[in-house]
């Protein structure tokens, strides 16, 4: 009997959990489910009507999909653009980020506190704060209007710097000598036994990274100037004009940007949590 | 320099020496790993704040740069300034006081035995982390629309509610409001993680010692989880301040540029946007620049202090 009722209300707790966490989840879909209904729909409907959650299959069509695809918009060279500045990025990021990593976590020497705090505040200081004169400083260095001028002033992030930090401080010292008395170089260390380790802290950094990349908008939108330089979410952003005559293809394209990262996050889930949680809870 | 079939180096030449004893050097190699960092910080941090800091006592005006004194810092008393700096610290409260206790709360929840489809749930709440501000943004200005039709007007025209202009109209809590729904939207599954990952370092021999002891529930969360789960919610706290301080691209989205009515979405990054970038004012939007560095700086130390940073090293 006792043991009946302690069942009962080990489900009941169960039940309302679940109900809570479905009603949550729902409400965080909604906006995707509304935009992808919408994005079967003329953009003139959407100035009307704003979004909406019913299903009219006779209004629906892939018009917007086939424009986004045959029309004469840019949105190919908008997304290569951002795929080319996101690659780049990435991998010149890690590898400086891990480069420096390594020099903090393995190597005692005079300055390392006073250059880990300069890391740290690079941390808390919102890069907005400064962007006016770096804006300035790269227009001297002639980096306006180029991939350079996107990537180079974030190319040593302290957050990955921390985070490898972080991962090749297991390793233990005693196995560099080893290598060292194999007559290994301080760089052939790095190079020939530790990159090859750090394969799976790469992929989590990378998500990091690559995501930061391909979202951001606001220094290259300073740093760009011709049109065909423009980074996709500067291009869906340019095509929201209060006549709502561009919102075909800004719907279809809004999805098409979406579902490359889903479709990534659903595959590579795992690295992506980690990526996202990484300079958090270890440190 | 070759390398001979047995793996030791062959020196031909002087400078060839000198290479190798410069790669074999333990002393200076540590300098040259971290060198990245230090000519990028020095380029690209140490510079602009210098130069920033000289442009906020000038008048800068391309060829007849000259020095004004304090007057760029006149700008501090603009009743736009001031409105800038309000709704930002505005928003960022708002999302500290909604982004750490639902998140944690929702974290212990999804962390308990009796929870079930975790991963699944998980995966839902992060989703939005994946979009970026601009389709995230885009998606919100439409929910917020102030047309009857739109979708949150349909909803609350349901319970009777006239249809209300969200996003700058005439009360300003409700351009807080959308702010804040979409700061909701876009973080709390990024939270959620941060707030599982520090809740499987809390040992489960705590929870069943407590459970021995007698303890509720409740005590348990305020006694054993909460402050073990200190660590994370520094970080999240961190995160969330430097966050909210430096938002601007979700007011940018919402209202479809940096002008909002009555200034409703204009926020301390916006304000620095605006002057500096639509009205070409370096000197002044240099002096913003200064200000804010500043007040950056104070409020890091001071939650570094208070969380206790300085004591653990």
């Amino acid at each position: 009997m006792d043991k009946q009722i302690k069942k009962k209300k080990v489900s009941v707790s169960t039940v309302l959990m679940v109900l809570l966490f479905v009603v949550l989840g729902a409400l965080t879909l909604l906006p995707f489910y509304s935009l992808f209904l919408a994005s079967f729909r003329p953009g003139t409907e959407l100035m009307r009507h704003g979004l909406g959650l019913k299903i009219d299959l006779p209004s629906m069509s892939l018009n917007n999909y086939k424009l986004l695809f045959t029309g004469e918009t840019p949105y190919f060279t908008w997304f290569l653009n951002s795929v080319k500045i996101t690659v780049v990025q990435t991998v010149l990021t890690l590898f400086v980020s891990a480069f420096v990593g390594y020099g903090f976590a393995m190597y005692d020497f005079k300055g390392k506190n006073l250059i880990f705090t300069c890391v740290l505040f690079v941390m808390m200081i919102p890069v907005e704060i400064i962007m006016l004169p770096l804006y300035k400083l790269c227009i001297s260095l002639g980096l306006m209007n180029t991939m350079w001028g996107i990537i180079l002033p974030t190319i040593a992030m302290p957050m990955p710097i921390f985070f490898f930090r972080q991962y090749l401080s297991g390793i233990p010292r005693d196995f560099l000598d080893a290598a060292r008395i194999d007559g290994c170089s301080e760089y052939g260390i790095f190079f020939r036994i530790i990159l090859p380790l750090m394969k799976p802290s790469f992929a989590s950094m990378g998500i990091f990274v690559g995501m930061n990349s391909w979202n951001s908008m606001l220094w290259p939108m300073l740093v760009i100037r011709t049109n065909d330089k423009i980074t996709l979410p500067i291009g869906l952003a340019s095509l929201i004009t209060p006549y709502g005559n561009n919102y075909d293809v800004l719907l279809a394209g809004a999805v098409f940007a979406v579902v490359p990262i889903v479709i990534l996050f659903v595959l590579f889930q795992k690295y992506f949590i980690a990526g996202m949680t990484a300079g958090g809870v270890k440190g | 320099m070759k390398k001979a079939p047995d793996g030791i180096y062959i020196e031909d030449s002087g400078s060839g020496r000198r290479l190798k004893s410069f790669a074999y050097n333990a002393r200076i190699a540590p300098y040259v790993f971290v060198a990245p960092f230090i000519i990028v910080f020095l380029i690209f941090y140490v510079y602009p704040i210098i130069s920033g800091f000289v442009m906020s006592f000038q008048n800068v005006v391309p060829g007849q740069t000259k020095f004004v004194g304090w007057k760029n810092y006149k700008i501090l008393t603009n009743r736009e300034f001031k409105k800038a700096i309000r709704n930002s610290v505005v928003y960022t409260i708002a999302t500290l006081a909604t982004l750490l206790p639902i998140p944690m709360f929702l974290a212990v929840l999804l962390n308990s035995k009796k929870m079930v489809a975790k991963g699944f749930f998980r995966s839902i709440f992060f989703l939005p982390a994946l979009v970026s501000v601009v389709v995230g943004g885009f998606t919100f200005r439409l929910i917020f629309g102030e047309l009857p039709t739109s979708l949150l007007n349909s909803v609350t025209a349901k319970f009777g509610a006239e249809p209300i202009k969200w996003l700058g109209g005439p009360k300003q809590w409700t351009t807080y409001l959308a702010l804040l729904v979409l700061a909701i939207w876009r973080w709390l599954g990024v939270n959620i993680i941060y707030y599982l990952s520090g809740l499987q370092n809390i040992p489960d021999e705590l929870y069943e010692s407590a459970d021995i002891d007698g303890a509720t529930g409740w005590q348990k969360f305020t006694r054993i989880t909460m402050p073990l789960l200190k660590p994370t919610t520094i970080y999240v706290l961190t995160i969330s301040i430097y966050g909210g301080l430096a938002m601007f691209l979700e007011s940018y989205m919402l209202f479809n540029g940096n002008n909002s009515p009555n200034n409703s979405g204009l926020t301390i990054v916006g304000f620095l946007y605006k002057v500096g970038w639509q009205q070409n004012k370096y000197g002044y939007a240099s002096a913003v620049g200064v200000c804010l560095l500043l007040v950056t700086l104070i409020i890091n130390l001071i939650q570094l202090k208070a969380t206790g940073f300085f004591e653990k090293e």
